[in-house]
């Protein structure tokens, strides 16, 4: 397997390239990560004030969750970068089974 | 390119995950396995939304009574920002920075400690302030399969990476161990994803009602 990177022939302007694309791409992770923090915060501080609906803050924090949990999973585990169509498939595989199997318990199950 | 071969800055590849066919298998192979954790999770989910506040007596807790809201902050802030010290420790895995590397990886692993410790702490508290446990109502079954279900994955977490970072702490960095760090850290972010369910829809929404 060819070492893609290396093709200028000075494996210096290389490196330094790569440096700064690892450094960007992880400016990008801290971005993401201030934003999970603040999405958290929204949350908590939602249920901490006393005052709003339950039928409000319930769909609203669900939402919350799912936009932090996209950043999750395309920053901190990188499905953003190339080569990622199978991991896709594998997780959002799981995801529709997943969602089909909490809708049929919250519908189809009372007591 | 192979996995015994010995690397400097300059060679090391850019994507060392996924430079040898062990490493490309390795990274299939557990997306694979975390689509299964979702469907696996995602049915502990629908269990515990089916059988929340179903106690056989109104001397039983329910999910409003037990709750609170700084012990939950506390843990989330610790797991996500554990989150986030493991993404600094692949970023120094793909600069071929290995002390680094260990370093992060040693903060996660001290923070997650801190989130298990606090989970016990947690039970041990619902067990004997409210006698809520595992066999004294369907809500406890169902809420103590799926915390403690994610909390044996943050111990399983652990052991996993300590035993990888005591493994490899002489070898240093090659294409033998870089996958299985990847890999492991990819595992973190997903327990992770599944707290930020766990916080949302059993915590908060339990608290609100």
């Amino acid at each position: 397997m060819a070492n893609h990177q290396l093709n200028s022939g000075n494996p210096r302007v290389d490196i330094e390239y790569r440096r700064k694309k690892n450094a960007e791409d992880m400016r990008y992770q801290i971005v993401s990560f201030s934003l999970m923090m603040f999405l958290t915060l929204i949350a908590f501080a939602a249920v901490a004030i006393k005052g709003f609906e339950a039928t409000f803050i319930k769909p609203f924090i669900i939402l919350l969750a799912a936009v932090q949990v996209i950043f999750q999973l395309y920053y901190f585990m990188h499905m953003n970068h190339k080569g990622h169509e199978a991991p896709k498939l594998f997780l959002y595989g799981g995801v529709t089974v997943g969602f089909t199997i909490i809708l049929t318990f919250t519908t189809i199950i009372w007591w | 390119m192979h996995v015994e071969e010995k690397f400097t800055h300059e060679t090391w590849p850019a994507s060392p995950e996924k430079a040898t066919l062990e490493a490309k298998n390795k990274f299939l192979g557990f997306w694979f396995f975390l689509g299964g954790e979702t469907v696996l999770f995602a049915s502990l989910f629908a269990t515990y939304l089916a059988l929340k506040d179903r106690v056989p007596n109104t001397h039983q807790a329910l999910a409003k009574d037990l709750f609170e809201l700084p012990l939950t902050f506390t843990a989330t802030m610790l797991l996500l920002t554990s989150s986030l010290t493991s993404v600094y420790a692949m970023y120094h895995m793909k600069n071929f920075a290995f002390k680094k590397m260990l370093l992060w990886l040693g903060l996660t692993v001290l923070l997650g400690f801190g989130f298990l410790g606090l989970e016990i702490y947690e039970f041990n508290h619902y067990v004997h302030a409210f006698h809520h446990t595992f066999t004294s109502s369907a809500f406890g079954s169902a809420f103590y399969t799926l915390v403690g279900f994610h909390g044996a994955h943050v111990a399983f977490g652990l052991l996993w990476i300590i035993t990888l970072m005591a493994r490899n702490a002489k070898r240093g960095l090659n294409l033998y161990n870089a996958p299985k760090f990847y890999v492991a850290s990819l595992y973190w972010h997903f327990i992770d994803v599944v707290w930020v369910f766990i916080f949302t829809v059993v915590y908060l929404m339990g608290m609100v009602g």
